[in-house]
């Protein structure tokens, strides 16, 4: 079977909405967007044709002080609010968000690339319902893990949160809600590629009324992250991102009371067996490590094939990446956008270098054409890769696999055990009890059994041994914002 | 001479099921801090080496698929053994945890049988934490998906210096219920107790390298827990100094570290039996499987 790629052309199938993007942004401090005391300004890209979006403020110590003060003062009222009325605010957000759902996709698309089918059906949805399910939650923090001591259990007071540009509004939603869900203040730091959705949400947060200070938001870069990490009034710091800062901010906060939980990276194993339903698989590998360019904390960058499928899975994996569509994010039939920045795509390159310098094969539909301004690498896999080599066992944070082969099922959990990372896993397998046991002996925080890249707010996320600690999501992800 | 004098004791290091001296060949004596002439050992205890430490790490680590790995009735019945075998040592617990002159033998009693209960409590959390922690996640999609709760691995432990005991205790116990296998350092003023409970070990039928004993310096042994990186997880009550050095020591390797205040009320239940106590020795893993396809 061949698939002929020029008899179907798809029509360009854009997505109308427009969206207001002001000049620039300031900060949202204490209730209203202030100008930064730094006068500093960035300008925030959008990837997919490096047009110039907006200028951003970027917030130094002095700001990041007033953010940090402005979140004190409303900690006062907003830990002893009746826990219904937090409720009420939480759940209002969550319905702004649904309401101007569209409006935040087409945004974050813009801002980062990604396509429109995922922030549409994926990051904005997921962002609502977590700020929905913490709301139920406020009244319900005494039944909440690791405080049912019977002790009545209380905020830890102002949180400071940073967080990633891979999924920027969901990543801003799974810090804040279950934060105020439990009483404490934020004051929050998007990443200073995509700043665009958490400054929308500042302006939902307007229009619900929330109290002011509750929620701070300020944008920069590393510089303003450390600023607010080394603040010596912020109570907890939770942080999304790599490993490498993750341990800086480890040094950073030893021998201060700050209390602490990291999300870190990953190199997740994904593994077929041969019992198990390989068109379902292969799909689930296209889901696992091509979805969001592959810049995923929990992509499935390393897929594990039973020796007897791997012939089979390579060549129906080798026609699936020729139906995938790199190209315009805004097109609803783009399955793979833009790489975020240009730092990001120099690195993927560099491991792609890597990759082939040490012996493996690329394998990538070469007869893909990508637009010519923006960021853009087109999906690949790599066949011949050695547990040594550098990409399988280095996050690279894009679209690029290392496939790899195995006997048996101890083999297989060896080798998916073979890192320092311990975020998630994937298991193919028609058979449960295979796929139970599998799921018991790998050293990760999440794992898919027949499914990949599966988020919900009631079901907690997070990673064992250098994918960082503490839980998001669910009932263990309360006690990370209760004392 | 017509009374017996006793056996001065010398208390070795609790390593992979046995009892070696340190490598170091060094030994420290336990003294009596009320007695202002302070000259008489009344015991002698082995002082670890950073190659002790490792060397129990190494047990630990060996020990730690299989017993966490091993279900929580197992667990449940080998703690609650260990509870009956120190409840028959309970008049030579009380004389160790005197033996300092810290408390006297009131106090003494009551932290030792507090101490035994406490042990008896733990036996019954092994085959319920997952019912209270953990559970079904209701998600949004055509999934059953529940959370577990497992052990974080090797834990490193530092007791605190008082509470000589039902501290050591309190912070091992978690670990030991979890399923995760431990290098414990104890009191370094009042050590004996926790070397009673490694004498217990063997016949509890708790697992060759599931508990290790190292009594020693915790300024000597926390910058080498701190640094190593097949150390999982740190429980540990000491001061705010070597505090920060076990903070600094997450960079390592993202290991967990719980501290505990040195002084805090040890004696109090629902500070130290609740499920708050599993902190950083547990790790919750979610598991999705599809319905329907």
């Amino acid at each position: 079977m061949t698939v002929s790629k020029t008899t179907w052309q798809y029509a360009p199938a854009l997505e109308s909405t427009k969206v207001e993007i002001k000049p620039s942004y300031s900060l949202f401090i204490d209730g209203a967007f202030r100008e930064a005391k730094s006068s500093r300004t960035f300008s925030t890209i959008n990837p997919a044709n490096e047009a110039h979006l907006a200028q951003i403020a970027e917030a130094d110590a002095a700001d990041v002080n007033s953010a940090v003060v402005a979140a004190r003062k409303a900690l006062k009222t907003w830990r002893r609010a009746p826990a219904l009325e937090r409720a009420k605010y939480l759940y209002r957000i969550a319905r702004r968000i649904q309401e101007r759902a569209r409006e935040l996709a087409v945004l974050e698309t813009m801002d980062n690339g990604k396509p429109i089918r995922e922030t549409r059906d994926e990051d904005i949805p997921l962002a609502a319902a977590h700020f929905f399910h913490h709301a139920g939650w406020c009244d319900k923090l005494r039944w909440a893990h690791g405080t049912a001591d019977g002790r009545t259990p209380e905020p830890i007071g102002v949180c400071g949160q940073i967080i990633p540009w891979n999924y920027p509004l969901l990543m801003a939603a799974w810090k804040i809600a279950p934060a105020l869900a439990c009483g404490n203040t934020v004051v929050l730091k998007p990443a200073e590629t995509t700043s665009l959705t958490a400054l929308r949400l500042a302006e939902i947060l307007q229009e619900v009324d929330l109290p002011r200070g509750v929620v701070n938001i300020i944008t920069g870069a590393g510089e303003t992250g450390r600023e607010l990490v080394a603040h010596p009034d912020v109570d907890k710091i939770a942080f999304t991102g790599s490993t490498e800062v993750g341990r800086a901010i480890a040094s950073s906060t030893a021998g201060t009371r700050k209390r602490l939980t990291l999300e870190l990276g990953g190199k997740s194993p994904n593994i077929i067996f041969a019992d198990a339903a390989i068109d379902q698989a292969i799909e689930g590998i296209v889901s696992a490590i091509w979805v969001n360019q592959g810049q995923v904390c929990c992509a499935g960058s390393r897929l594990l094939v039973e020796e007897s499928v791997a012939d089979e899975v390579i060549e129906k994996l080798t026609m699936r990446m020729r139906t995938i569509r790199v190209g315009d994010p805004l097109d609803k039939n783009t399955d793979v956008g833009a790489i975020n920045s240009r730092a990001q795509l120099d690195r993927i390159e560099r491991f792609i270098k890597t990759g082939i310098a040490e012996g493996a094969q690329r394998n990538e539909d070469a007869t893909a054409s990508l637009p010519a301004k923006g960021f853009w690498c087109r999906p690949c896999f790599f066949t011949g890769v050695q547990p040594a080599h550098t990409i399988a066992r280095e996050e690279i944070f894009g679209p690029v696999l290392a496939v790899m082969t195995f006997r048996t099922p101890d083999e297989a959990i060896a080798r998916a055990n073979n890192t320092m990372y311990g975020l998630s896993a994937g298991v193919w397998t028609s058979r449960g009890s295979k796929a139970y046991e599998m799921a018991r002996q790998i050293k990760a925080g999440v794992i898919w059994c027949n499914t990949f890249n599966q988020f919900d707010p009631a079901a907690p996320f997070g990673g064992y041994r250098e994918s960082g600690f503490g839980r998001e999501g669910g009932r263990s992800g309360l006690s990370a914002y209760l004392a | 001479m017509s009374e017996r004098s006793e056996i001065t004791k010398t208390w070795k290091l609790f390593i992979g099921g046995g009892y070696p001296r340190s490598e170091s060949g060094r030994v420290a004596p336990v003294k009596d801090i009320s007695d202002r002439a302070g000259a008489k050992a009344l015991a002698y205890t082995a002082q670890a080496s950073r190659k002790d430490l490792r060397d129990a790490v190494e047990s630990a680590r060996a020990a730690q698929e299989k017993w966490a790995a091993s279900s929580g009735y197992l667990r449940g019945q080998i703690i609650y053994r260990l509870a009956e075998l120190l409840d028959g040592r309970r008049e030579e617990l009380v004389a160790a945890v005197r033996m300092s002159g810290r408390v006297g033998r009131t106090k003494a009693r009551t932290e030792v049988e507090m101490g035994i209960d406490r042990t008896l409590s733990f036996a019954g959390w092994c085959d319920k934490l997952d019912s209270v922690v953990g559970g079904r996640n209701n998600v949004a999609g055509p999934f059953h998906c529940f959370s577990q709760i497992e052990a974080t691995g090797v834990v490193a432990i530092f007791a605190p210096e008082e509470y000589s005991l039902i501290g050591f205790l309190s912070l091992a116990l978690p670990a030991l219920a979890a399923g995760c296998t431990i290098v414990a350092m104890p009191s370094s003023a009042e050590p004996i107790p926790a070397l009673i409970v490694a004498e217990c070990a063997p016949s509890a039928d708790i697992p060759a390298g599931v508990l290790n004993v190292l009594t020693g310096l915790p300024s000597e042994l926390v910058p080498v827990a701190a640094a190593h990186r097949d150390i999982d997880a740190i429980v540990a009550a000491v001061e705010p100094g070597l505090a920060k050095i076990l903070q600094l020591g997450i960079a390592e390797n993202l290991k967990r570290v719980r501290l505990v205040d040195p002084k805090a009320a040890f004696l109090d239940e629902f500070a130290w039996t609740g499920p708050s106590s599993f902190a950083s020795v547990t790790e919750v893993k979610t598991i999705w499987h599809t319905i329907g396809v």
